[in-house]
């Protein structure tokens, strides 16, 4: 039981993490139209970031600070440079585009920081397990990744549910020509989202560097998952993001502790043990395989609303 | 007259012919990593082969050597495209490098069918040791379950009972998993595979270990995953209430990045950056004096590679079209390894001591040290299973 509960939180943790990554990806997609490949990139920058201005100012929390302003800056730059250009193109232009980018930054970073990869250690306070039941341990870190994450998609809520930007935000994902002709400045907003977009990115990236290491092309697998919760969830919607992310989280987590088991009721150990982490790491795809044929707009499609 | 000047030239193209199987220059193909994460790995091999060839004088035997360096992108079919490459249009006469397993395995048809000699600087899948062995394949690493067997005698000698292993789902992978339960004597209590080289995060597999409460925790996690491994494995609160017992996890690439996470982490390896033999003390000194960095156990491999190929390429006298002569060379293995003693077993793989490396802390730095000899001459237990066709 303890272990299951240990298994949910992991899942919980990770199935957020991705949310920070697809809610970015989700609005820019949503409300520009734009296929976005090099969002992995940004959520590099971000761990690179923090890495560079812990080590700097010798405080965590105030190198996360510094890092997250500096990721949306950096997001807000490339919008105005790079993707103002491809509005209104095709999405292959997109794709190649994005894709150009993810490789300029890739080399940017190695050109800067070196190809050997930093590490970003945490302060003890949060490097230690505690006790959050009787008899439960868990990682403190993860833990205030869950309450942080869960912070941001609280805030993101009201953002896009209670506030004007929001109502703006939302007005563009359901109808783009529209809101333009209402006269708002498109521009301007779509500068500002795309900034939210590679905050919450680099958000996602800081936070996972303390557990994995921060190093170049850290962000091109990640991205595939966020890539799927926003298909599962609906793209444009930040709600299906958040519920999709969730559900890929646990049942990737779950999966990979149970899944094992479960196959070695009907087969042979040895196949067990081969098998099944093989299926284990298929099961988000087949989730996304039986969303695109039961529902193909996604859970909560934000066009229909 | 003309029959005599066509004889005349006849002979001369002749004498000529010897002369030609002499070549020009050795040219030697190195696969490796050279992008992405794990070019770390990759780096380190390349600097110990220049550092190699610079010991040698950039020459073998009197011949120059051309080395041609290509990158698998850590992706077994990239491999192969760039080991057909090397093979068919760079026509290369030695082929060496291979950190990956999987890499080496789908590289190895290749080189056999052309009979081009593959000398394998890292990877040492079982396959390899037993039933896919060639007179055209030599290692200058071990098999990949040597190590973790090593890893699992030592754990008996300290009385662990009861183990759970963990470590990524590929063939080197699975290898040393078995490695370490086939020599330990106490109980697997679980195993646990993850996905490679995708995932990162070992939450999951941590929490089904706690849960396990075993006496140890083995991990093979190389490259970049094994910092990710030990700084996890502090968070989950594991450090310091379950020992863990690593192979490939900790090594002087790694180490700057686990610094102290790897104290008190024991592993086992055939090589150590503190070996006492001349040769080693050599090929330490230069590297950290040419790189400003200490070199690993994938470079100390990479030089010795560059080694054997020289002893076969003198022996030889550089006449590398007799792939006979050039086999019974590179088995006699006639040069002076950075790890001491070296022989092959008849499967071509090294009968080789495994040693206990121990983390201590060197002023600021955090460096490897060998503690004890863990097992002597020790032979893989695959080569049964392999029927080397006579010389």
């Amino acid at each position: 039981m303890t272990l299951f509960i240990e298994q949910c939180l992991n899942g919980l943790q990770f199935g957020l993490l991705l949310f920070m990554l697809a809610a970015g990806l989700t609005l820019v997609f949503g409300i520009m139209d734009l296929v976005n490949l090099a969002h992995g990139s940004l959520y590099m920058i971000g761990a690179y970031f923090a890495a560079t201005f812990t080590a700097w100012t010798g405080s965590f929390l105030l190198g996360v600070a510094i890092a997250l302003g500096g990721t949306l800056l950096v997001g807000m730059a490339v919008e105005v440079i790079v993707m103002r250009r491809l509005y209104g193109r095709d999405h292959l232009d997109h794709v190649l585009a994005t894709f150009g980018l993810i490789l300029f930054f890739d080399e940017s970073v190695r050109l800067i920081w070196g190809p050997a990869g930093l590490s970003l250690p945490l302060p003890s306070w949060l490097n230690a397990p505690v006790q959050i039941l009787p008899g439960i341990y868990y990682s403190a870190y993860k833990l205030s990744i869950i309450i942080v994450s869960l912070a941001v998609a609280a805030g993101l809520y009201f953002l896009v549910m209670r506030t004007r930007i929001g109502m703006l935000i939302r007005a563009g994902a359901s109808n783009r020509e529209m809101v333009g002709a209402l006269g708002v400045n498109i521009k301007l907003l779509y500068t500002l989202v795309f900034g939210l977009g590679a905050a919450l990115a680099g958000l996602a990236g800081l936070m996972q560097a303390p557990i994995l290491t921060v190093q170049i092309g850290m962000g091109e697998i990640i991205i595939i998952l966020a890539f799927v919760i926003t298909v599962i969830g609906g793209i444009g919607s930040i709600r299906g993001a958040f519920v999709a992310a969730i559900f890929v989280g646990l049942i990737d987590t779950l999966g990979r502790s149970y899944f094992t088991d479960l196959i070695r009721l009907a087969f042979s150990k040895e196949t067990a043990a081969t098998a099944a982490p093989a299926l284990s790491s298929m099961l988000i795809y087949l989730l996304m395989a039986v969303v695109l044929v039961v529902r193909p707009e996604g859970l909560f499609s934000a066009g229909q609303k | 007259m003309r029959k005599t000047l066509l004889a005349a030239g006849a002979a001369l193209l002749l004498a000529a012919g010897p002369a030609a199987a002499q070549q020009k220059t050795i040219k030697i193909g190195f696969i490796s990593t050279f992008s992405g994460p794990v070019a770390v790995i990759g780096n380190d091999m390349r600097n110990s082969f220049e550092l190699a060839l610079d010991h040698l004088g950039r020459k073998m035997g009197g011949i120059p050597v051309e080395v041609i360096y290509e990158d698998d992108g850590f992706k077994p079919e990239v491999g192969k495209q760039k080991t057909d490459k090397l093979i068919e249009s760079d026509k290369v006469d030695f082929i060496t490098g291979y950190i990956w397993s999987n890499v080496l395995l789908a590289s190895l048809k290749s080189a056999v069918d052309s009979k081009t000699f593959l000398i394998t600087a890292n990877a040492g899948p079982s396959q390899l040791a037993g039933e896919l062995c060639s007179p055209y394949v030599f290692s200058s690493s071990w098999n990949n379950d040597q190590t973790p067997q090593s890893v699992g005698l030592y754990m008996n000698q300290k009385g662990v009972k009861s183990v759970f292993l963990i470590g990524p789902n590929y063939a080197a992978g699975k290898d040393m998993l078995a490695g370490v339960a086939s020599t330990f004597k106490g109980k697997v209590v679980g195993q646990e595979l993850t996905k490679w080289p995708d995932q990162l995060d070992f939450s999951a597999e941590l929490a089904k270990a706690k849960d396990a409460n075993p006496d140890a925790v083995f991990v093979f996690y190389p490259g970049r995953a094994g910092v990710q491994f030990l700084t996890q494995y502090a968070q989950a609160g594991l450090k310091g209430k379950i020992p863990l017992y690593t192979a490939f996890t900790i090594d002087e690439l790694s180490l700057p990045l686990q610094k102290d996470l790897a104290l008190g982490v024991p592993g086992a390896q055939q090589w150590v950056n503190d070996l006492p033999n001349d040769a080693n003390k050599k090929f330490v000194a230069d590297y950290r004096k040419k790189y400003n960095s200490r070199p690993s156990f994938y470079g100390a491999q990479s030089y010795d590679a560059a080694m054997l190929i020289n002893s076969a390429v003198v022996a030889t006298k550089g006449n590398l079209s007799d792939k006979n002569a050039v086999r019974r060379a590179l088995e006699k293995a006639d040069f002076k390894s950075v790890r001491g003693n070296f022989k092959f077993g008849p499967n071509h793989v090294p009968i080789q001591n495994f040693y206990l490396q121990d983390v201590v802390k060197d002023g600021n730095e955090f460096v490897l040290k060998t503690t004890a000899t863990i097992v002597k001459d020790f032979q893989d237990v695959h080569h049964a299973k392999c029927k080397m066709p006579a010389n």
